[in-house]
């Protein structure tokens, strides 16, 4: 055992880097919805690419060390405190067992990451760590952390020379309640009149209080499907086609209004037409949004994300060389 | 309408699903044939092993490809899958191993119907149950019928997904006598794990408890998602259904419901399965005549 859960917190999960590989049975990816920040946490602590650790959403945990360990919090600012003296985030921390770790509360992004050295060890399920909460697999028992859990971590060896690395300010991102996500128009995009698609970029949609791991929900236009007569097997509804795979960060519109962008945990396909997906490059950014956030969606074509998707990694292979 | 022997499909729609998927859509319309094609092209694709290639997932009339770009450019796999789509063609002499599987169902058994009869008021007709609405709209004379042609012939899994394990089944008939029925209104909050149940042109079977749309007729004794892993049929993986296996949905009564119940809990429930070499443009040409001879393999010893 090496960490103790008091209040566990709004939404506490073990996620990695995700389950790949089994989309065609409908198991989506889980894994880190913020996967920049949860990656640099493993560069801080030394972990190896792909050891679990802890997404902490809006509202953090009290955990409790049972042993030495050495730790990092990165993501949302939820300045984090041990024995209720404020610490560093973007840092490698010493905590000595018997520490406590709390969070004070949520300044700006979404969710914040606790990197462990040696990774939290849950077993493995299809591969992966991850928590899949839309229907309870994975993870520490296939749901959020509750009070009394106890976790333990993998085994890191002496990882004190870590202590003290921290990652340079102009790597650290900033959050903001206004957020641009650049997407590829495309999937069933041909469903939505000329006019709504051009709406859709035009409008600044607000984050709905439905806004979780399986999806965002947005508010803010009415969007309209070109009127035809529903094609064979898709169902009566405009907004309906015969169903089909979503990717993830694809974007549908049920009933024109209120557009979902499906994110780690989404159901894998259904019936509603989608218009369009979120670059890989920033889904990292959508998963620091919450419930109230302003944000606009901006089309790119395929040039653009794979230059930001580039950009991305170049930015992390640079913090990864640094820390080391 | 859907595409029956020698109507043309349209041209397919290539499409990026942002910088990590290709997406298809094969057609706007469902047919078997259009599945039938789905599955070639991703067999084809599957068997060709592109490095990059992460997940091929075939859907009803459509495809997708889940890629990593750092290996495969979008773009360069669209150039291939343009080719494979020319190479299979209207899928034509396409043959498919694959499985005939007895898949027992209770229909109007209790537990649906409790979950039915609580979800009235997001249903398009609050005075009638899930099947005879089904049955009325599909132009069924009683809901007896309707049963009797959703039991009497065969389906093909067309696709697997929403959550792990859910199988789409599309029945190998005519065009004309597919049946086709709305979703709920809203949608339901809750629904039995193992629930029969239909949306769109689809029928399926719901592989765990949660949210959903679909018409509700039946309950399945036997599961198509095994975590644990317990069951024969699941050593080797936990999810049953493979797109292109032939389901053949067989009625029970209670009894045969409570028994198969009892042999999936203690371990030994096995389904009832042949090895099926099926040729699509038999079940185009005269559908019923072939769907005689597969149910004669799954049940002829």
């Amino acid at each position: 055992m090496a960490i103790r859960v008091g209040q566990p917190g709004l939404l506490s999960t073990v996620q990695d880097a995700g389950r790949f590989g089994e989309y065609a049975l409908g198991m989506p990816p889980s894994g880190a919805m913020d996967q920049f920040s949860y990656e640099v946490g493993n560069y801080l602590v030394g972990n190896r690419e792909g050891e679990a650790g802890l997404e902490i959403t809006y509202f953090g945990p009290e955990l409790t060390f049972t042993e030495d360990a050495v730790i990092a919090i990165t993501g949302a600012e939820m300045p984090p405190k041990i024995n209720g003296e404020e610490a560093a985030t973007w840092e490698t921390l010493a905590v000595s067992s018997g520490d406590v770790l709390t969070f004070d509360y949520l300044r700006s992004g979404a969710r914040a990451y606790l990197a462990v050295a040696g990774g939290i060890d849950v077993p493995l399920f299809m591969h992966s760590r991850s928590t899949y909460t839309l229907i309870g697999l994975g993870g520490h028992e296939g749901r959020a952390l509750q009070e009394g859990d106890e976790l333990k971590t993998g085994d890191a060896g002496d990882r004190a020379d870590r202590v003290g690395k921290r990652v340079d300010e102009d790597h650290v991102p900033s959050y903001s309640s206004e957020t641009e996500l650049r997407v590829i128009i495309g999937l069933a995009s041909y469903r939505l009149t000329e006019e709504s698609l051009e709406e859709f970029l035009n409008t600044t949609w607000t984050v709905t209080t439905d806004a979780d791991r399986v999806g965002y929900r947005y508010r803010g236009g009415e969007l309209g499907f070109v009127e035809r007569e529903q094609p064979a097997g898709a169902g009566a509804d405009q907004a309906n086609v015969v169903d089909f795979g979503y990717p993830i960060g694809s974007i549908q519109v049920p009933g024109g209004v209120e557009p979902i962008v499906l994110m780690n945990d989404a159901v894998t396909g259904g019936g509603y037409a989608t218009i369009g997906t979120v670059i890989s490059a920033d889904r990292d950014k959508l998963a620091q949004t919450k419930t109230n956030d302003r944000t606009r969606f901006r089309s790119v074509d395929l040039d653009e994300a794979l230059e930001a998707r580039k950009q991305r990694r170049e930015q992390l292979e640079e913090i990864r060389q640094a820390l080391q | 309408m859907g595409s029956g022997v020698g109507t043309e499909l349209p041209e397919a729609r290539y499409s990026y699903g942002g910088d990590e998927y290709v997406f298809v859509e094969l057609a706007e319309a469902m047919s078997l044939k259009v599945n039938f094609r789905a599955m070639a092209i991703t067999n084809r694709l599957r068997e060709e092993d592109i490095p990059g290639v992460t997940d091929i997932c075939p859907s009803n009339a459509s495809y997708m490809v889940r890629i990593d770009p750092d290996q495969l450019n979008p773009d360069e796999l669209i150039s291939r899958l343009k080719e494979i789509d020319e190479e299979v063609g209207d899928a034509e002499g396409f043959e498919l191993k694959t499985r005939v599987v007895d898949v027992p169902v209770m229909m109007e058994d209790p537990w649906t119907h409790e979950t039915l009869m609580r979800f009235r008021d997001r249903h398009q007709d609050p005075d009638a149950t899930d099947l005879e609405y089904s049955a009325r709209i599909n132009g069924y004379d009683s809901k007896e019928d309707f049963i009797a042609a959703l039991l009497g012939s065969p389906w093909l899994v067309t696709m697997i997904g929403f959550v792990p394990g859910l199988p789409w089944c599309y029945q190998l008939v005519p065009p004309e006598e597919q049946v086709e029925v709305p979703k709920y209104v809203r949608p339901r909050t809750f629904t039995p794990e193992r629930a029969f149940g239909f949306g769109g042109g689809f029928a399926v079977v719901y592989s765990v408890q949660g949210a959903g749309g679909y018409q509700l007729y039946g309950l399945a004794p036997a599961p198509v998602l095994d975590v644990e892993q317990r069951l024969k049929d699941f050593q080797d993986s936990m999810v049953f259904p493979k797109p292109g296996d032939i389901f053949n949905y067989r009625g029970v009564d209670r009894e045969e419901f409570d028994r198969i119940r009892s042999e999936v809990e203690d371990g030994t429930f096995e389904y009832r399965q042949r090895e099926f070499v099926f040729h699509p443009d038999r079940s185009l040409e005269d559908p019923h005549a072939y769907n005689r001879e597969i149910l004669g393999v799954l049940y002829g010893d």
